[in-house]
């Protein structure tokens, strides 16, 4: 959406701001122990080379901090670069951190919004430590349907759902990230359950009983006959859920 | 190995029991020694429709008990010798199958039977449960209503997740649609769901649709399954389904009105 571009009849727009939303894995870190730091994330990153080469990362120390253990951020940004990974933000440091992040030219990112995306991983976090210090918080789990799912049928999937077949009145449909239905959607769908506000919904015809992103949601009756058994792409736009259909 | 055939359909009336019935004994008369097992426990009707109920001695509860042996308790068709029944219990409740006791009977069965028809209850609560459980194949049974549609499409969902081929990840159970009390002119009128409106909402591999008939009440009350009416339009949807499932290509009949007396005479083509 252009936020500051001014029409003037001289002089056109060089530029634009537009609001975009990323997916970027989050580097969430349980141990301060900067060799196992790096002898972790080099195993992580050679198991998928090509993923993860000039991946940009957010490193994420908070649960750190709540035990206490700051660590050096420019060490920590060095380990992270040499695993061939660029760091592009700070979420969780403490105000040292943050100072010394930004020097980098590493921007600092607000706690408070990822826990609203995301409390079950900042809580799962923490209890696989055991095993596995670094965990990449966003990590891309699609889940597959290849047949109908069927009325009083309840499926979740913790990152995204992809259907290849109609969803029917009766069944519910759930993910933490996007949902595509290739098929009819007649039962609910509700996608970002954990609060995901850039999630989206994908059919190709809507006749469903509701629909929701994030919390926010829609019932049938509220739909448009417009965009009835249409195919549509549904998400959320200030708090208010559109409903587009895809041409 | 017998093929376990499921006959369900969630709801109530649709005609299951007529179905499986009628199909136990297609299958019979092609000559597949085929066993059909009545588990609506509390509510046995299977024996009337196939006209044995005044030789019920032993019941399928009573095989689970060990109070019969299998033998004792099927009850050989007057009709075709290939077909045996085993009639539910009716003083019992659906409580009294237990999961292990009817896998001990179905796989009894299996060893000298080709086809074994399980006439499920209406619901989707233990008796329908079991019904379905060790099925290889389910005839799911719908009327060309709402409401028996949404209910089909639910058991479709717990054939695919609940029974024991899902728990094994085995082969999925195959699903068979079949039309029943279809009747042509109320679908021109607006009043019933057509072929193409159940088979949108199901997506699911048509067997065959069974016409509304005055002819399967009249099998019902008389002991005698309607297959055997050869005459019968239902009769014969059936004998066509019974073809279709052992692989026969069969056009689909009933689903266009029928052609009145004076049309027949004067309208040609």
């Amino acid at each position: 959406m252009p936020t500051d571009a001014q029409n003037t009849p001289h002089n056109a727009p060089a530029l634009e701001f537009k609001s975009s939303t990323f997916s970027v894995p989050v580097l969430v870190l349980s141990s301060d122990d900067f060799v196992i730091i790096e002898q972790q994330l080099q195993k992580k990153t050679q198991l998928a080379p090509d993923f993860f080469k000039n991946s940009p990362v957010v490193f994420d120390v908070q649960w750190l901090n709540k035990q206490n253990l700051a660590l050096d951020i420019k060490t920590l940004a060095a380990i992270i670069r040499k695993a061939g990974l660029l760091p592009i933000g700070i979420r969780g440091g403490n105000d040292a951190q943050n100072k010394h992040a930004l020097e980098l030219g590493i921007p600092v990112y607000s706690v408070h919004n990822s826990l609203a995306a995301e409390p079950k991983k900042a809580e799962a976090a923490p209890q696989k430590t055991a095993e596995s210090p670094v965990v990449p918080a966003t990590k891309v789990e699609t889940t597959l349907i290849t047949h109908p799912v069927r009325s009083g049928q309840r499926l979740y999937a913790e990152g995204d759902l992809i259907i290849l077949a109609q969803v029917s009145a009766g069944a519910e449909i759930l993910a933490e990230g996007n949902i595509h239905v290739y098929g009819s959607l007649r039962g609910r769908a509700l996608a970002g359950v954990q609060g995901n506000t850039g999630a989206r919904i994908f059919c190709s015809q809507l006749a469903a009983e509701l629909i929701s992103i994030a919390g926010i949601y829609k019932i049938s009756e509220d739909m448009r006959d417009v965009v009835r058994d249409k195919p549509v792409q549904i998400y959320l736009q200030e708090h208010a859920l559109i409903i587009k259909e895809i041409t | 190995m017998a093929r376990i055939i499921v006959v369900t359909s969630g709801k109530g009336g649709v005609g299951k029991t007529t179905t499986s019935a009628a199909i136990a004994m297609g299958l019979a008369k092609r000559g597949h020694k085929t066993a059909v097992i009545d588990f609506d426990v509390g509510l046995r009707n299977l024996d009337l429709i196939m006209g044995c109920e005044r030789r019920v001695v032993y019941d399928f509860i009573n095989v689970i008990n060990g109070e019969a042996s299998l033998n004792q308790a099927l009850i050989r068709d007057k009709h075709c010798d290939q077909l045996y029944i085993l009639p539910a219990s009716q003083t019992r409740d659906k409580d009294a199958l237990t999961q292990e006791g009817v896998g001990k009977v179905l796989e009894e069965l299996s060893k000298d039977f080709q086809y074994v028809v399980c006439d499920s209850p209406a619901g989707i609560e233990r008796g329908a449960h079991l019904a379905m459980y060790f099925a290889d194949d389910a005839f799911v049974v719908t009327n060309p209503e709402v409401s028996s549609v949404r209910d089909s499409d639910r058991m479709l969902g717990l054939l695919s997740s609940k029974s024991r081929r899902a728990e094994r990840n085995e082969e999925p159970i195959k699903e068979y649609l079949l039309l029943s009390r279809y009747a042509p002119d109320r679908v021109k009128l607006g009043d019933m769901l057509s072929v193409d409106d159940v088979q949108d909402i199901l997506s699911l591999h048509l067997l065959g649709v069974i016409p509304e008939s005055k002819s399967v009440l009249t099998a019902s009350n008389s002991g005698v399954p309607v297959i055997l009416d050869d005459k019968s339009d239902a009769g014969q949807a059936y004998a066509d389904i019974v073809a279709r499932y052992l692989g026969e290509d069969k056009p689909h009949r009933f689903i266009d009105e029928k052609k009145g007396l004076l049309a027949k005479l004067f309208g040609g083509k």
